[in-house]
């Protein structure tokens, strides 16, 4: 037995770390610094879960926001640099990436990606005065402090993608003037979730009032894995639209097992769906047919949009999801924003805010997830809704 | 003077002033860090949350290490103390009252409602033998974790208002929510201070190495020892057990209480199995029954995935195999006997000093 090598080498490799733990407490290098090395350019910070279970969609912003960069600096102009920080989708570690990325200077920020991170953060945002425009975070608690009247706004924190409110409402007014989807409304929702029960309770409201027939409600929980009884009990209440406000990893498994029980209704997600298709392990054959509604659809044949796919596709391997296309026109919205306003990265911090707070308020934004978006000083954004349905494996849009 | 310091460092009274010492000075160098500005924005913001760790471990520490009962459920009592917490201070910010009062008002009702539900556990299932503790805290913390998600609970000038599964709450002009379900708690006046967490710290040391110094701490080992011998000779086993239980939970609450007041939101969904086994993780690395172990494993563990920032992707990776690293070093049974001939010549050569003087 050759313990003392063992040892010897375990030693090696926790001081090795720990040295280099230590030279990363300075907090000044490393990061995904797509930018360039001048002095002048702006800190563009942003936080998401590039671990964990929602890894999917912080990887997606980080991707989209790297390319985005890469393609506004090298415009010339106003240089921006990114940092983007890991926060696992938990408040405690979005809070610890704030600060992190506050050491390293962040004057702007793309906030965190996820809604639960966000509402965490945000009272850090007002406290610091530091401008954020979250990709995805959806939630109204990112926004307002009052989340029952969705009133006193923080103020300096914008949002690129609908609120859960509006989605659910879009959604009931979409299946009310689409009758040939199904009349029979089935919902299946995550209960011990922020975005699932946001969406649902202004779906429900919005079925209510534009007399949408709900025949069946099923709830699980985060642990769950099996659902074959919230799957039979659609089918027995013979629902022929189940709409699905959930992320997409349970909804894999709920199209499997409809699949398993010969149960062909037509499913309607928002845009925590998006991301099925690049599910490990999950046949997207069965996802065939699915309808969400999302912003953004990758087979749009715009020039910013055929740039944009083309440009993931190449370094990523993937077609990227709504959450890509957010992040990316988060950031030339903070670009055209900062040219606007003259915003340069020798200014006082609360003049940086100011300016883009104004900008925000006032300015109108065409991107690659909506024409002419405008925001509202409450930091909510204004742009068209969309559906889309998977076809051959590909988003395709529909009316 | 070196009479009180010998007595300091006895054999009974080591550990005990060796951990105080550890968290005085740990405290001293950080809050002087914390003065003179030298210290990021990204440890001094982990300064309490690693204070609210420790003292959730030191009690996990006290069940585990010293009961000899498997506690899977720690983060529950955590959570029911953070949760207390949350709406004792709206309660009390609603009547006006701020600032300190209401951190230790509410930690120690944070630790008293823990305590409570804890010894409610307590009863039934200590009175078994075997690893129903292990198999009921598992469930519990599960259940409070189901049951905090689905809780609504706002405040106006009527009162409190309390919803279940769904959001039924009509608060007149001004009033606020406190919980909104899988929302968690928003909106929190965070009053937690690291000075505050220091001295938790410290309370929790004190109370579990005055209660295994005392008779029932004997007991209490005693019975995890040797459950028949200690019932032989007239121990009552479910009770010394509970005892542990109780107090160990008790600690949870109030560090759930200081953790749910550094932090304007929180949710439930943060004190799942992962966070109970994390806790476990903590006392396991640092010693059973060690709680100067436990204090330093915690703080690291907390502050290394943070450190770890620069590595990206891999980080948490990286933050995986460290800890397997550190689990065979620190039970290599070379590194063991290594450190045991050490101490044995160090007690030597003081012996051999004393004589000589």
């Amino acid at each position: 037995m050759n313990y003392s090598n063992l040892f010897k080498t375990g030693l090696a490799a926790v001081m090795a770390l720990s040295l280099a733990a230590c030279s990363s407490g300075s907090g000044d290098n490393g990061g995904s610094s797509a930018g360039t090395d001048t002095a002048a350019a702006i800190k563009l910070g942003a936080s998401g879960p590039i671990t964990g279970d929602a890894a999917v969609y912080g990887l997606a912003v980080q991707h989209a926001a790297e390319i985005a960069i890469e393609e506004v600096n090298a415009k010339g102009g106003t240089q921006i640099e990114l940092k983007f920080e890991d926060d696992q989708a938990d408040g405690e570690k979005a809070v610890s990436a704030y600060n992190s990325l506050m050491d390293w200077g962040m004057q702007i920020s793309l906030a965190t990606v996820t809604s639960g991170a966000g509402q965490a953060v945000a009272p850090n945002y007002e406290q610091d005065n530091i401008f954020g425009l979250t990709p995805s975070g959806s939630s109204t608690a990112i926004i307002y402090k009052d989340t029952v009247n969705n009133k006193d706004p923080y103020g300096v924190l914008f949002q690129m993608c609908f609120t859960d409110p509006n989605q659910g409402t879009a959604s009931a007014d979409y299946l009310a003037g689409h009758t040939e989807l199904g009349t029979k409304v089935g919902i299946i929702y995550r209960s011990d979730d922020n975005y699932s029960t946001g969406i649902y309770q202004t779906f429900k409201a919005q079925a209510d009032k534009v007399g949408l027939e709900i025949v069946a409600t099923e709830t699980f929980i985060n642990s769950d894995t099996d659902y074959s009884v919230q799957v039979k009990k659609m089918a027995d209440a013979g629902a022929d639209i189940v709409f699905l406000p959930i992320y997409y990893q349970p909804a894999s498994q709920i199209l499997v097992e409809a699949d398993k029980q010969g149960y062909t209704p037509n499913f309607f997600g928002c845009d925590g769906m998006d991301g099925i298709l690049t599910l490990d392990n999950f046949d997207t054959n069965l996802a065939e047919g699915l309808y969400m509604l999302t912003p953004f659809s990758s087979d749009a044949t715009d020039e910013k949009t055929a740039n944009f796919v083309k440009k993931y596709q190449d370094k990523y391997g993937e077609t990227p999801n709504q959450f890509a296309a957010d992040a990316y026109d988060c950031v030339y919205a903070i670009k055209q924003a900062i040219d606007n306003a003259g915003i340069t990265a020798d200014m006082a911090q609360d003049d940086i805010t100011a300016a883009m707070i104004k900008e925000f308020t006032s300015m109108t934004f065409d991107g690659i997830t909506g024409l002419s978006m405008t925001w509202s000083a409450s930091g909510e954004v204004s742009k068209a809704p969309k559906a889309v349905v998977i076809e051959n494996g590909v988003y395709v849009g529909v009316e | 003077m070196k009479g009180i310091i010998n007595s300091l460092f006895s054999q009974r009274r080591r550990g005990r002033t060796v951990s105080l010492l550890i968290v005085t000075i740990a405290f001293i160098v950080l809050q002087a860090m914390v003065m003179s500005k030298s210290l990021s924005r990204l440890l001094i913001s982990l300064l309490v949350p690693v204070c609210a760790y420790i003292v959730a471990a030191i009690g996990l520490n006290l069940n585990v290490g010293f009961s000899g009962e498997l506690n899977l459920g720690q983060a529950g009592f955590m959570s029911i103390g953070a949760f207390t917490s949350v709406i004792l201070s709206g309660i009390l910010n609603a009547n006006g009252i701020s600032g300190i009062p209401v951190l230790i008002l509410c930690i120690i009702a944070g630790a008293v409602m823990a305590a409570v539900i804890g010894w409610l556990i307590s009863v039934p299932v200590l009175k078994l033998q075997g690893d129903y503790l292990a198999i009921v805290t598992l469930a519990f913390g599960q259940i409070i974790m189901s049951l905090i998600n689905n809780l609504y609970c706002g405040i106006d000038a009527k009162g409190l208002h309390f919803a279940f599964v769904t959001n039924d709450i009509v608060l007149s002009e001004g009033g606020k929510m406190l919980i909104s379900g899988p929302m968690g708690a928003t909106g929190v006046s965070t009053v937690s201070t690291f000075t505050a967490g220091f001295i938790l710290v410290v309370i929790a040391l004190l109370v579990v190495y005055n209660l295994i110094d005392s008779r029932r701490g004997r007991a209490i080992m005693a019975a995890r020892d040797n459950r028949i011998a200690a019932e032989s000779i007239g121990i009552s086993i479910s009770g010394t057990k509970t005892l542990a239980f109780v107090v160990s939970s008790c600690l949870a609450g109030a560090a759930g209480a200081l953790y749910a007041l550094n932090y304007s939101s929180f949710v439930a969904t943060k004190f799942d199995f992962n966070s109970s086994i994390l806790l476990l993780v903590y006392v396991v690395l640092g010693g059973l029954g060690n709680m100067s172990g436990t204090i330093i494993s915690t703080a690291v563990l907390v502050v290394l995935p943070e450190m770890l920032r620069f590595l990206q992707n891999y980080r948490m990776l990286i933050y995986a195999v460290v800890l397997i690293v550190i689990m065979l070093v620190s039970n290599n049974a070379f590194l063991k006997t290594k450190a045991e001939q050490l101490k044995k010549k160090l007690a030597a050569g003081k012996k051999g000093a004393a004589e000589n003087v």
